[in-house]
């Protein structure tokens, strides 16, 4: 859940994860309508969600269950063009970013209110965004997009300036995400906890109507919206008249609820579960999550592990291709980068990350590590055995990281895989107790990155301080100039692969699964779903 | 009588305070904390002020005494607090959840008792001894067949193939169905395997045969003298399953996706939300005292020879 360290909470950014995205590379992003007739308006539809969104704030919250409610309630300043990446207009008309990336000044559309008729004016802006800051902590995900913030001018009505006392690239693609999505002034005025369990005021197409814990969500078409995101096909209001978000935990149980017609749609579909929907009679709306891939992330302050050497040689041994291919479903990808393809700024790297067990093992030979005995390689007494902790958030993380072992076992390297819970990873990640951290972080801004790896972060991987990575992270984050910054972008990635600084092992997917008569489902450039314009048939 | 049941009523109030104790110590005992799993970890952007301020706010930040203190004066006023995950009043959590599980609990009680009996009974009344044996066995595989497999397969079979009942949600009687079959195969499995020994050992005793000797029918002596009889080792049983019920529900409900008790449950104790695990387990070990108090007090209805007893002790 938190934004902030992709490895910070292994479980929580296993959930974030799960609940964050899906866009196949292709762009398989909305679902195909185009014989089903010209769109409906009315109806409801019924969409089974995989776990509780526990808190319905997306301000406050980062399961992606959470924020694919959020989606429909609260409307964006900017949105993302998830085959680009461009920012595109939303409730912003327009805006401008100053060279040294610290001072954003938007111009808002008029005319806008939130459900409970008070406007969305440059006053509103303000208020979220300090309110956002006063959250802290509890704004899991939004404060981290607002680290280094000084403070909004409100110029005129329409007008809002936002400034930062340290360049901030990645801020504008930020006021794209759910997370930094605007809630009325009423909202704000409420409680974090009264805010999390349904009081939630936002301009978006739908209202909020109910939240009732671990069973449902309801939302309803908002009468008179008319100031919908530069990307939708539809402008004006939604065409559905409700959504019901229902809990189901049991993926099984969720595919046959989707099968036997109890529901119109369900998230979350297991690798083992997607054949069942190939026959033409569903849709399976999938699209990568942005941001970080699902990798293993070395703690460089272990023995073994303080050897690029080994670093490199692990980085060979693990055969990419094949984890997607035997253990979870052609809708995830091989890693080709630290970051996701679809992640903006992600480069290719597919050379580095190819599979080469002989190479690696010269690697490993040359640097003196011998095969054992017991065929795990040693040196100085020290053997190539690490333990990778890591939460069962994503379901098929056993099966992948129980091949990624197997892999490694060949060229004498051992993999120990260590299992903890959501409350015991935290503890297990805080206390610098491990040696690799299995996890992922989707964010559509290769900020992500610094995010992550930036020694002035958490540095979980105890990275050497004042590395050409170290520097490319930091550059990045302040050029306002995309070209420039995601030049930078691609060496922080070389870097990171070259070095053997993180394991990148593949892309997660958000994988849903529509009947045939539910059309238009978008997934935006986080790959959170927005039904704004889906309708149903009959 | 009267002191008999003033025993039970401290002994009643001893449990439920160990089991508050116990449980604070356990989640204290544990090495991470509410707070760090809610905030994701102390992470880059979360101040060392920003988290004290939420742990100040949940008091998770004071020694423990202080904080056990805090929470039992609030508790014995039936004050939980706000869980940590959700925010909601954990009162409010349970009292949404509760009559969701009580309501699915009691059917699965009944389906219990209806299965349970009728095997035993049917199995110990039948004259061919293949069909005795068959009957005899459906027990030990009851006990055997793992609740979750259960409820899959009627929710694909009833709810999925032959749309017959729901499978999903809190919607009405209808819905309470098909979980409430999947907790009490294996609870009737275990009723009738106890029932039907006990009955067959009360069926071979002394005061059967002077019964038949005096001509009693074959259908009265076995459900009027050894029925009854025979029921007191499956009536503690029973108490216990009611008690084991809960346990069942966290599965149960989330194979059926229902809201309830064993849902809110297993989130609060996966992520060390105390107070509404707190507000979970005062709870459980008051039903199961409550429990077995009735069962206690039931006994005599069944067996006058227990009455009589304590009866003669208290002079």
């Amino acid at each position: 859940m938190s934004a902030s360290h992709r490895f910070a909470a292994v479980v929580s950014a296993s959930a974030l994860a799960l609940t964050v995205s899906a866009c196949s590379g292709a762009g398989d992003t909305t679902a195909p309508g185009a014989d089903a007739g010209p769109p409906r308006t009315g109806g409801t539809l019924t969409f089974a969600l995989a776990i509780d969104p526990t808190c319905v704030d997306p301000q406050q919250y980062g399961l992606n269950a959470s924020l694919n409610v959020g989606r429909q309630v609260v409307d964006s300043l900017t949105d993302q063009d998830p085959a680009t990446g461009e920012i595109r207009p939303w409730l912003a008309e327009s805006w401008e970013v100053n060279p040294q990336a610290t001072e954003f000044t938007f111009h808002l559309r008029p005319g806008v209110t939130f459900s409970d008729g008070s406007p969305v004016d440059a006053a509103a802006v303000k208020a979220n965004f300090d309110g956002v800051v006063a959250l802290g902590a509890k704004a899991q995900v939004a404060s981290t997009y607002l680290i280094g913030y000084e403070g909004s001018t409100v110029v005129d009505p329409t007008t809002v300036r936002v400034a930062f006392r340290a360049p901030s690239a990645q801020f504008l693609q930020a006021t794209s995400t759910v997370s930094l999505g605007l809630l009325s002034t009423a909202t704000l005025a409420k409680s974090p906890d009264e805010r999390c369990q349904g009081a939630l005021v936002g301009s978006g197409p739908f209202v909020l109507e109910s939240y009732k814990q671990n069973q449902s969500v309801e939302i309803t078409k908002r009468a008179g919206y008319n100031w919908g995101s530069s990307l939708w096909g539809k402008q004006g209001e939604a065409y559905l008249d409700k959504v019901v978000y229902q809990v189901i935990p049991e993926s099984g149980v969720r595919a046959g609820a989707l099968e036997s017609g109890q529901v119109d749609a369900i998230s979350d579909i297991q690798p083992q579960d997607e054949g069942r929907f190939e026959n033409g009679a569903y849709t399976v709306l999938t699209r990568p999550n942005p941001g970080l891939v699902f990798s293993i992330q070395p703690n460089l302050a272990r023995p073994g592990l303080d050897d690029e050497s080994v670093r490199q040689a692990i980085q060979k041994v693990v055969d990419r291709p094949e984890l997607t291919q035997t253990v979870l479903s052609p809708k995830y990808k091989a890693a080709t980068s630290v970051l996701a393809a679809v992640t903006p700024g992600a480069v290719d790297l597919t050379s580095a990350l190819a599979y080469d067990p002989a190479a690696a093992e010269r690697v490993l030979d040359a640097a003196g590590w011998r095969p054992g005995s017991d065929g795990i390689r040693a040196k100085d007494g020290h053997k190539l055995s690490f333990d990778v902790v890591f939460a069962p958030a994503f379901n098929a993380s056993q099966s992948v990281l129980e091949l990624v072992q197997q892999q490694a076992k060949k060229s004498g390297i051992e993999l120990r895989l260590r299992k903890v819970t959501a409350s015991e990873a935290v503890t297990v990640v805080n206390g610098g107790d491990y040696d690799f951290l299995f996890g992922n972080l989707t964010r559509s801004d290769p900020d992500v990155l610094r995010v992550s790896f930036s020694t002035k972060g958490a540095n979980r991987s105890h990275l050497p301080v004042g590395t050409p990575l170290d520097n490319a992270l930091d550059q990045q984050a302040q050029l306002g100039d995309q070209t420039a910054r995601f030049a930078q972008v691609a060496e922080a990635q070389r870097q990171l692969v070259d070095h053997g600084y993180v394991i990148p092992l593949f892309e997660l997917a958000q994988v849903h699964g529509l009947s045939a008569k539910v059309h238009g489902v978008i997934l935006d450039a986080s790959s959170r779903v927005n039904f704004h314009d889906t309708w149903v048939k009959g | 009588m009267a002191r008999y049941l003033l025993r039970r009523l401290l002994q009643a109030v001893f449990v439920l305070w160990a089991a508050f104790t116990l449980s604070y110590l356990v989640l204290f005992a544990l090495p991470s904390d509410p707070v760090s799993v809610k905030l994701g970890g102390i992470d880059s952007t979360a101040t060392p002020e920003q988290i004290a301020a939420v742990r100040d706010k949940y008091g998770v930040g004071d020694p423990m005494l202080v904080q056990y203190g805090k929470a039992l004066r609030n508790a014995l006023r039936g004050d939980f607090g706000h869980s940590i995950q959700t925010g909601a009043d954990v009162r409010g959590t349970i009292g949404d959840a509760l009559p969701e599980t009580l309501k699915l609990t009691a059917l699965a009680l009944l389906f219990t008792l209806v299965l349970g009996i009728g095997i035993a009974v049917a199995a110990t009344y039948a004259r061919r001894n293949a069909l005795r044996q068959l009957l005899l066995s459906i027990p030990a595989l009851g006990i055997s067949m793992p609740g979750f497999w259960v409820g899959l397969l009627l929710i694909h079979v009833v709810s999925f193939q032959w749309q017959a009942l729901p499978a999903l949600g809190n919607q009405g009687f209808d819905s309470l169905i098909l979980p409430a079959i999947t907790m009490a195969l294996p609870a009737s499995a275990f009723v009738a395997q106890i029932l039907a020994k006990s009955m067959t050992t009360v069926l071979a005793s002394p005061y059967i045969d002077t019964a038949r000797a005096k001509g009693v029918g074959r259908a009265r002596i076995h459900f009027h003298h050894a029925l009854r009889n025979a029921s007191l080792p499956a009536l503690t049983i029973f108490g216990m399953l009611a008690a084991n019920l809960l346990t069942e529900a966290v599965v149960v409900e989330t194979v059926f996706s229902r809201a309830g008790l064993g849902r809110v449950t297993a989130f609060a104790v996966e992520s060390q939300d105390i107070p509404v695990v707190q507000a979970v387990v005062v709870l459980s070990a008051l039903v199961f005292v409550l429990v077995s108090l009735v069962t206690d007090l039931l006994y005599p209805l069944l067996d006058p020879r227990v009455a009589v007893a304590p009866a003669r002790r208290a002079g």
